[in-house]
Formats: structure tokens, C-alpha cells, sequence
């Protein structure tokens, strides 16, 4: 008897309430994602001096469920000259590791699913895992649009996770820990973003070639790759590309408010601002961040290939390099390195 | 809980060890290379069940996460010819169980005459005496940066160098190439590039 009773306490319910935590994330998480397709068409029709989507519903708020209802209309076609088995297992990385990234997102002060100590490393890890979904899509296709999207995904993202690692660097000097509680504890007096504005406008510029986002979507360029990786796909498959593509893009701005903007802490530690709750202020920062996306779609031309290359290993892989050196120094020569 | 640390410990091996046997057996070289990243991934779930994350997160970020990208890049862009398998097996199968069978008896030779120091299972839980009940990210980086700083510094030197060999083995410059130079571009002014013309009528510039 003793053992069954060991059973549910330790086991049953333990992974009763981690599905229950994982549903709690999961079903705002695929909301937002809906509403962030919303928001793009209605934030770059507002820039464009158009409407955007307004019949579906008061302002056009119910648009995002009839897309998805209509895309899970159609067929889901596989090519007859494709591997059908890893055509279909590239949409589900895709999806699948934009999902998992959030088990170690800090929502508020022990909100989190799994604090681990190298939580951001995990981050870095699963975002490098990214590119498979792509690649693993853009081969199996067994077409040359899709191939040739995959080949500038692989490159392009390889080439900024440098970058960004540099720049994950950088913080992790100033907090002296991988864990991202004690990163988002130590901007209690100062955000990382004042001190390190440079990097933050690096990692922004990084964090939109990583999720293939204008100006950096060479891997679909309409205009030369017709769709770029996702050419083949239809239905299901592609939505769950699209979904992981816009849940990658939440991703990196929750990612970039935990590593710049203090995550759910306050602007200011004073009576009016700490009376709103931290994950309020965390989801403002996100939103933040994901309009700075959509503003960059609305304003900049894309890059061309051989630009995007050079700006990644010729400006940003130097100059995160310098800020790193003496990131190092500065704290070193004063004494001020964390953990002493 | 140590019940399911035994069952993960052996989900993780059991895949780990077919993929393996297929990265070695599948006919198509890109399947080959995708069961190699399952082979990793799962053996970084051995090494968080050994309580070595740091290692776990290096090991998806730089194995899974550049190194075959790369691989997998590679095998894609070639046209692997697959040919005749009973002809290779015929040119390779002599040489091939040669080299396995003698890697295989230096193994069990191994096996018989290794011994265990008795502090290795201390040593699982943390690489060093010294740093018990510290994270293994801040042991790793106190050893690596610390005690053996000059060693590793050598280790980066020599990468460097087997890189800046593989770009100069294949670097080759050709003429007549226009590269953009962003430097003069934003320095370009109007004064510069247009000039009014007074054509008299008839004639040409």
C-alpha cells in the first residue's frame, strides 16, 4: 500500500500539475501567436495608411481564427518525389522546439516551470536547433526553390547565433550566473539595456535574422524563391511552420526583455509601478519588442545576401568581440565582477 | 524518483545506441547524418541524468547545433553516388574487418586490465575535489580558466591556426570583382555625381 500511495504523491500528481502548468503556458502562448498575426496586419496597414483585416468580427479581432479554420480546410498535398516521413517530421521541429524553449521562461518572481542553472544556455540551445526544421524541410521537399531557401537559412542562421552568443556573453559577465531568475534579479537597480545599449541593438538586429524576419527573410524571398522553404507545404504543415515562426518571434523578444529589460521587473522600484504585477510588465515588454518586429518589416527593404553575411561576420562578430573585451576589463579593473 | 532516473538512463542508451547502428548502416548519407543528431541529443540527456548540464547545453550547441549543420549542408550538396553494393563490399570488406577486428581486441584488452580509481564515483557528481557542491559550469570554468588557463589558450591557438590554414587553402582572389563599400556610398554627395550641362542644340556632350 505504502508504495502505491508513494506512486500518486510522487509521480501522479507531480506530472498531473507539470501538464496542467504546461497547458497554462501553451494555450496563451498559441492566443498570442493568433492575435500577433492580427497585430502585424493591422500595425503595418496602419503604417501603409490602409484598414486592414475589419470584417471578420468588431475590427476585424476574430480574422486570425478564420485564417486557421480555412488553412486546416485545405489538403495537405505531399510531394510525390519527396520523403514523406521527413517531410512531415521538419513543420513538428519546427513547432515542437518553438514550444519547449518556454519551460524556462521566468513569467514572474518563481513563475517558471524549470528553473534551471543554465537556463539561458538552454535558450541558445534550442534557438540553434531551429535550423533544422528548416533544412530538414527544405531537402526533403526534393525541390529547388525549398533547397535553395534552406541552404541561406542554414548559413544566415549559423552565422548570427555567433553573434548573439557574444552577446548572451556580455550579460552574463554583469549577472555572474546562467540562471535566468539571477539575471532578471541582478537589473534591480539598472536595466542591462542602458549600460549595454549596444548589444541590445545587436541582439534585436540578430534576433530578426535568427527568426528569418524582414529585413533578413532571404530564406522566402517572395521574389526570388517564390516561398522559400515552405514552398511544398500546405495545410496543417504549413501552419505549424507559420506558428513556430511567430512563436520563435515571441520567443526572442521574451528572451530579449529577460536579457535587457529587466523581464518582469518595474521601471521604476516606486509605489505606482510595483503595484501592477510583474507578469503584466513582462508581457508589455514582449509587446514591445514584437512591435519593433513588425516595424521593421513595415520600414526597411531586405537586405541583400552578400549584405546580410558581411553585417553578420564582418560588423556585429568584431564589434560584440570589443564589447565583450571590455565589458571584462571594465568590471575586472574595478572590481565590480559578480561572484567575488 | 530513482526509478525513472533507471528507465530515462536506459530509454536514452537504447536510442543512443540504435542510432548509432543506423548512422552507420542507412544507405542514404542524409539519413545517416540526422540519426547522428539524434545519437547527440540523446546523449546529452545522459549527461543532464549525470548531472553535467553544462556539458548537455555545449554539447546540442555546438555538436547539434553548428557542427552538423554543417555536416548536414556538406551531404546534401553532394551527389552521393550509392553504386553497386556487392562490388563494395567485395573491395572493402577485408580491409574493413582488419581495422574493426583490431580495434575491437584492443577494447577487450582494455576492458581486462582497467582499473577504476576509487574516488571515480565521487568524481561523477563533480569533476574536481575541490569544487563540491559548486555548479559544474562554475567548476568547469574555474579549471578551464584557472588552473589550466595557458593550456587552453594553447588549445585556441592551435584551432586558429588549423582555421586560418583551411581559408588559405582555399582562398583564391579574382580579378575585376566590384564590391560594395558602404564607406563611399554614404560619403557620395550630389556635387559630386551630377553636373548641369548647357547642350547646345544639335550637338551631342
Amino acid at each position: 500500500m505504502e508504495s502505491t500511495a508513494d506512486f500518486w504523491t510522487s509521480l501522479f500528481f507531480p506530472t498531473l500539475s507539470l501538464v496542467g502548468y504546461i497547458f497554462l503556458i501553451i494555450v496563451p502562448l498559441l492566443l498570442a501567436i493568433a492575435y500577433l498575426t492580427y497585430a502585424e496586419r493591422k500595425v503595418i496597414a496602419a503604417m501603409q495608411l490602409r484598414i486592414g483585416p475589419n470584417v471578420v468580427g468588431w475590427f476585424g479581432l476574430l480574422q486570425p481564427f478564420a485564417d486557421g479554420l480555412k488553412l486546416l480546410h485545405k489538403e495537405t498535398i505531399i510531394p510525390t518525389r519527396a520523403n514523406p516521413l521527413i517531410f512531415l517530421i521538419a513543420p513538428l521541429i519546427t513547432f515542437g522546439l518553438s514550444l519547449s524553449a518556454w519551460a524556462v521562461i521566468p513569467f514572474d518572481l518563481g513563475l517558471v516551470i524549470s528553473n534551471i542553472n543554465v537556463g539561458v544556455l538552454y535558450l541558445f540551445a534550442i534557438s540553434s536547433l531551429g535550423v533544422y526544421g528548416v533544412i530538414i524541410a527544405g531537402w526533403a521537399s526534393n525541390s529547388k526553390y525549398p533547397f535553395l531557401g534552406a541552404l541561406r537559412s542554414a548559413a544566415q542562421m549559423v552565422s548570427y547565433e555567433v553573434s548573439i552568443g557574444l552577446v548572451i556573453i556580455t550579460v552574463l559577465l554583469s549577472v555572474g550566473s546562467l540562471n535566468l531568475t539571477k539575471i532578471i534579479e541582478a537589473q534591480q537597480r539598472i536595466w542591462f539595456i542602458i549600460p549595454h545599449l549596444p548589444m541590445a541593438v545587436i541582439f534585436m538586429v540578430s534576433a530578426l535574422a535568427e527568426t528569418n524576419r524582414s529585413p533578413f527573410d532571404l530564406p522566402e524571398a517572395e521574389a526570388e524563391l517564390v516561398s522559400g522553404y515552405n514552398v511544398e507545404y500546405s495545410s496543417m504543415t504549413f501552419a505549424l511552420f507559420f506558428l513556430g515562426e511567430y512563436a520563435n518571434m515571441i520567443l526572442m523578444s521574451a528572451t530579449g526583455s529577460i536579457l535587457f529589460l529587466g523581464g518582469w521587473l518595474p521601471p521604476f522600484g516606486i509605489i505606482p509601478f510595483t503595484w501592477i504585477p510583474g507578469i503584466v510588465w513582462f508581457a508589455l515588454k514582449i509587446a514591445f519588442l514584437l512591435f519593433i518586429f513588425l516595424w521593421a518589416r513595415a520600414t526597411f527593404p531586405r537586405y541583400r545576401y552578400d549584405q546580410l553575411m558581411h553585417l553578420g561576420w564582418k560588423v556585429f562578430l568584431p564589434f560584440s568581440l570589443i564589447w565583450v573585451v571590455l565589458t571584462a576589463g571594465f568590471l575586472f579593473s574595478f572590481n565590480m565582477l559578480p561572484g567575488k | 524518483m530513482i526509478a525513472t532516473d533507471l528507465i530515462l538512463f536506459y530509454l536514452f542508451s537504447i536510442v543512443l545506441l540504435g542510432a548509432a547502428v543506423f548512422v552507420v548502416t542507412s544507405r542514404n548519407t542524409v539519413h545517416s547524418v540526422l540519426f547522428l543528431i539524434l545519437a547527440f541529443l540523446n546523449a546529452a540527456g545522459l549527461f543532464i541524468l549525470a548531472h553535467a548540464e553544462f556539458l548537455a547545453m555545449i554539447l546540442v550547441v555546438v555538436y547539434v547545433g553548428a557542427v552538423a549543420v554543417l555536416f548536414l549542408f556538406v551531404v546534401m550538396m553532394l551527389n552521393v553516388e550509392y553504386g553497386d553494393l556487392k562490388e563494395m563490399k567485395k573491395r572493402y570488406s577485408l580491409m574493413g574487418g582488419l581495422v574493426g577486428g583490431v580495434l575491437a581486441l584492443e577494447l577487450v584488452v582494455m576492458m581486462y586490465t582497467w582499473k577504476s580509481s576509487p574516488e571515480a564515483f565521487d568524481l561523477t557528481s563533480s569533476p574536481n575535489s575541490l569544487y563540491k557542491g559548486v555548479p559544474n559550469t562554475q567548476a568547469i570554468g574555474n579549471l578551464l580558466y584557472t588552473h589550466y588557463a595557458l593550456i587552453f589558450q594553447g588549445a585556441g591557438v592551435i584551432l586558429l591556426i588549423a582555421m586560418i590554414g583551411a581559408i588559405v587553402l582555399t582562398l583564391r582572389q579574382r580579378e575585376g570583382v566590384r564590391k560594395q563599400k558602404v564607406g563611399n556610398q554614404i560619403a557620395r554627395e550630389a556635387k559630386d555625381s551630377v553636373r548641369l550641362v548647357d547642350i547646345p542644340s544639335g550637338s551631342g556632350i
